[in-house]
């Protein structure tokens, strides 16, 4: 059977990869792509402008397609189709016959035809390039404008913001906001967080004429005002590409797309029809998960089995310019038997709607602005008629206060009850290979494929597994990997006990096999917890992660990165000029981190030993950017310069990050100190922050920035400096000693049963009677400091690891590359 | 039929070159061979340098370890990891590595190589 797809989008992909995956015997599949580029992620189109490369969007690259026997016709549109002799033919002149056609051409930007829409600095926003022309074009652009205020429009909103456009304008026809998921009250909510972050908004607002001789200069609206604009983009909707269909007699609908029956043929019983292009029961589906179901639909048809497409649901869950937006079931009910229950928050920029059933029972559809952790959870609910708790509100307010159901909920689904929607997995499929040996999350996503997709799921999934582990009688302990049967924390009390001071030792004492990449760095990090001994030191040194084992950070190439301590963020000139000279010494790329330091890269590793000695020379030491452990402790100029400033926070930051240097933790650890309430230093997104008040300091702990951000929260207040050591001494170490591997302290507390009243009372009250014995263990290990690059290079053993060859240690790695950015050097990309 | 085989011993390094339970890098003309002290086993694996997931000259800082029998390295950018024994890759799709036979004779270290690469 010879099959040809028309289209090479995510669906035509898909269904490509679906058939493989069925190993069909005696096909032949041939694909022709209009674009140049073998299919990419769509979806995640916007992130081409945050850094993503079109690579890094691919779904396979063309060699896949080769390896799979597929042939693949790239930037060659079929220009005829034959029905009656069952043959194509290219814009390139090729001819190909088929045995079945599949269309999976998907759709166009539709342009409303607004007089003007073709002069330079109009956009649509649809594919790769697309989005390289508005790339090409933004940087001469002040003024920039959507038309759309729909899901993809203020996706392109927000890729005008990624491209620097900060004053943007979203101009939508509708009286709202995304009007097709979501109700008035939830678009106002959206609006003003939009509008908080610099975004314009103009709805009931219709274009009339872009203005301008060849270029955009601005637009002119029914009210007959004008907006000045010089870059316009356009995403007012989709339109299904249905030309080539309509014009070999293929039926279409009225409004475009071709006409599919529940088995996805159209009405040519040899050719199918899948994705955005396809008209089932008078409706497009412009989201890629019903577009999947289409391909493993039209799969089933082709194969002969029995499969129908009976329309999807169109819940959907994004995030928009860091907003969670999400719709599900039915979001606008207003039916008499329809309850509604509606929180809205207009502080925090919440709103929250579930639609229910009058009898309380059912849940219908909802709406979550804001905040959408609940998305997952409600769906399911909603889509497999879950009978709700007596107070349905509890469902949409989640869990509260300290006490967390732990995701309890999964429990009450059913079997059918479909988790992954990208990949169509259902919870009894996950517990059914749970119970065939696939104990975590990864080893489902390999099985299954859920969670692959848009990744929303996973949560889920994980709860899904750890539940079905615990039915199965199987109880789920944090154990570090295969070779130590222990917990991190159970682990540190062995190591303390035995008196242990080599991963071997400890391998050798309480683990066994050979060790690996997970336990090696964690079991090297709390011997150095523990003893604080020079970390390359009793064979240690192969145990650390690269960074750690050769004090520096590496980096794209293979080069290093060297981060010079500077405590507090206080700098002499001559220290300055020394780094300056380094960096040009050594040809480094030097940037000012956020840390209040300064980064040189591009370093060979050959090169360190020499590079820290200048540097150690000057009065520099190592800062420990390559470790978790202490980085920096930010601090404001506090009150020697500052008009405002209460203390001297700069000798309060350096004394503070003095004592801690070099400790390892379970994972990195930031510090701050303000001189006022300003909080300049913005000491609350740190692991410790101090912030000074008139009676003294207040001290926050475990906030976190990074992917969660997270306040600290406030330990105690009006204490004194010396008050203040002691407390974070506890603090941290009470952390080192408790936490799992790899959590920042936000994290850990997150976990902490009892939260920061329990942490307090550990910390100030001294509830455990730890206090003291904490407070000797932070001294012994600040007693214990010595700069680990000094140590390295005064040791012939240890610096002679610093070389790329072993047998020619003079030599340099000649496969690293740079190439120039802005007068600097840069790691040459990586495919 | 006979096949001929042209490799030969390539001398490396002497053996307290290579720390124990990790890896160094060797030049041989224009190659980087990753040379690994597997000191827990008393093995020794050379393996080619260079990382096939992001094509970097890599793989001799990596950590070394066992999955289940199977000696291993992880790669110290992205922490892939690959049998040292068959060069096949053990946490998903990234193509195999080259493998190369070790030899250890008066403390020196020798890879055995393709006679025209050294």
């Amino acid at each position: 059977m010879k099959i040809i797809i028309i289209g090479n989008g995510m669906v035509g992909y898909k269904f490509c990869e679906k058939l493989i995956a069925k190993n069909p015997q005696g096909v032949e599949l041939i694909v022709f792509g209009e674009e140049i580029r073998p299919a990419y992620d769509r979806v995640h189109l916007s992130e081409f402008f945050s850094g993503k490369t079109a690579k890094d969007l691919e779904m396979a690259p063309a060699s896949w397609y080769e390896e799979h026997g597929i042939k693949l016709y790239m930037g060659d549109p079929i220009m005829h189709l034959d029905c009656q002799n069952k043959s194509v033919k290219s814009h390139a002149g090729i001819i190909e016959t088929y045995d079945y056609l599949v269309f999976a051409t998907g759709s166009s930007a539709f342009v409303p035809p607004i007089p003007g829409v073709e002069k330079d600095g109009v956009f649509i926003y649809r594919t790769i390039e697309d989005l390289e022309m508005m790339r090409d074009w933004a940087p001469k652009a002040k003024k920039g404008a959507v038309i759309g205020g729909g899901l993809l429009g203020l996706e392109a909103a927000k890729a005008m913001i990624d491209l620097g456009v900060s004053d943007t304008h979203v101009i939508e026809f509708a009286p709202r906001l995304m009007p097709r998921q979501i109700d008035e009250a939830g678009s106002k909510i959206l609006q003003a967080k939009l509008e908080s972050i610099g975004l314009h908004i103009l709805t009931s607002t219709n274009t009339l004429e872009i203005t301008g001789t060849d270029k955009i200069e601005g637009m002119r609206f029914q009210n007959d005002e004008l907006l000045e604009v010089d870059m316009l983009v356009i995403s007012a909707g989709i339109k299904p590409r249905d030309e080539l269909a309509k014009s070999a007699g293929l039926a279409v609908g009225p409004r475009g797309g071709i006409l599919v029956d529940s088995q996805m043929i159209t009405s040519d019983p040899h050719i199918l029809a899948i994705g955005e292009c396809a008209l089932y029961e008078g409706m497009i589906y412009g989201l890629v998960a019903p577009g999947y179901e289409m391909a493993e639909v039209a799969i089933a048809t082709l194969l002969g089995s029995d499969k129908q497409f009976t329309g999807f649901d169109m819940s959907t869950k994004l995030k928009l310019i860091g907003i969670d937006v999400a719709s599900f079931g039915n979001p606008f009910s207003t039916d008499e038997d329809v309850r509604s229950i509606v929180l809205e928050d207009r502080n925090k920029g919440i709103y929250k709607r579930v639609n229910i059933s009058a009898d309380g029972k059912m849940l219908l559809g909802g709406i979550l602005i804001g905040d959408a952790e609940q998305y997952n959870m409600l769906l399911q609910t909603c889509k497999n008629q879950v009978v709700l708790p007596p107070n349905p509100e509890d469902i949409m307010l989640g869990s509260r206060g300290g006490e967390s159901e732990g995701g309890a909920g999964v429990l009450s689904l059913p079997d059918e009850a479909m988790i992954c929607s990208c990949e169509a997995v259902s919870k009894g499929d996950i517990c059914s290979h749970v119970i065939n040996g696939a104990e975590n999350v990864e080893a489902i996503k390999k099985c299954t494929k859920a969670g692959t997709g848009c990744g929303g799921c996973v949560p889920m999934v994980k709860d899904i597994v750890n539940h079905t582990l615990k039915s199965q009688g199987i109880y789920v302990r944090n154990v570090i990997c295969e070779h130590f049967d222990y917990s991190r924390q159970e682990l540190l009390d062995l190591v303390h006990l035995h008196n242990l001071r080599s991963y071997d030792e400890v391998l050798s004492a309480h683990g066994h096999g050979d060790g690996c990449e997970v336990c090696k760095p964690l079991v090297a990090s709390l011997i150095a917890s523990l003893w604080n001994e020079m970390i390359l030191d009793k064979g240690n040194d192969t145990a650390q992660d690269s960074n750690d084992r050769f004090l520096a950070n590496i980096q794209k190439g293979g080069t290093y990165s060297v981060v010079p301590r500077i405590p507090g963020g206080e700098i002499t000139p001559d220290k300055l000029i020394v780094i300056g000279e380094v960096a040009k010494e050594y040809h480094l790329y030097t940037k000012i981190t956020g840390g209040q330091r300064i980064d040189l890269f591009g370093a060979h590793l050959t090169d360190l030993p020499a590079i820290w000695e200048k540097l150690i020379a000057a009065g520099f030491e190592s800062g420990h950017a390559y470790g978790k452990a202490l980085r920096t402790v930010k601090s404001c100029v506090g009150s020697t310069w500052c008009r405002f400033g209460l203390h001297d926070s700069v000798s309060f930051a350096i004394q503070i990050e003095e004592r801690y240097r070099g400790i390892r933790a379970p994972h990195k650890i930031k510090g701050g100190v303000s001189g006022c309430i300003r909080e300049c230093a913005e000491a609350q997104s740190k692991d410790f922050g101090i912030i000074a008040t008139e009676k003294g300091w207040n001290l926050h702990v475990c906030g976190n920035g990074g992917s969660k951000p997270q306040h600290a929260l406030l330990l105690a207040s009006d204490i004194d400096s010396e008050t203040c050591i002691r407390y974070i001494d506890r603090f941290l170490m009470f952390y080192i000693k408790t936490a799992d591997p790899l959590t920042r302290t936000a994290t850990w507390l997150n976990k902490l049963d009892g939260g920061i009243d329990y942490l307090r009372n550990v910390v100030v009250n001294d509830s455990l009677g730890l206090a003291e014995e904490l407070e000797s263990e932070m001294q012994k290990l600040v007693d214990n400091y010595v700069c680990e690059w000094k140590a390295a290079v005064e040791n012939p053993e240890f610096r002679k690891r610093f070389s790329h060859f072993v047998n020619a240690p003079e030599e340099k790695d000649p496969t690293v590359n740079f190439e120039v950015l802005r007068d600097q050097k840069k790691a040459k990309a990586w495919n | 039929m006979v096949e001929t085989m042209n490799k030969t011993w390539f001398l490396a390094c002497q053996v307290q070159d290579v720390p124990e339970n990790g890896g160094v890098c060797v030049k041989v003309k224009d190659q980087q061979i990753a040379l690994f002290h597997f000191a827990r086993r008393g093995e020794w694996y050379a393996t080619q340098n260079e990382c096939p997931h992001r094509q970097q000259m890599a793989l001799s800082r990596g950590m070394i370890g066992s999955q289940g029998e199977e000696p291993k390295v992880a790669c110290p950018f992205h922490k892939k990891t690959f049998s040292l024994k068959t060069g096949a890759c053990l946490s998903g799709d990234v193509e195999a590595i080259k493998t190369y036979s070790v030899m250890v004779k008066d403390e020196s270290v020798y890879i055995f190589m393709e006679s025209d690469e050294i």
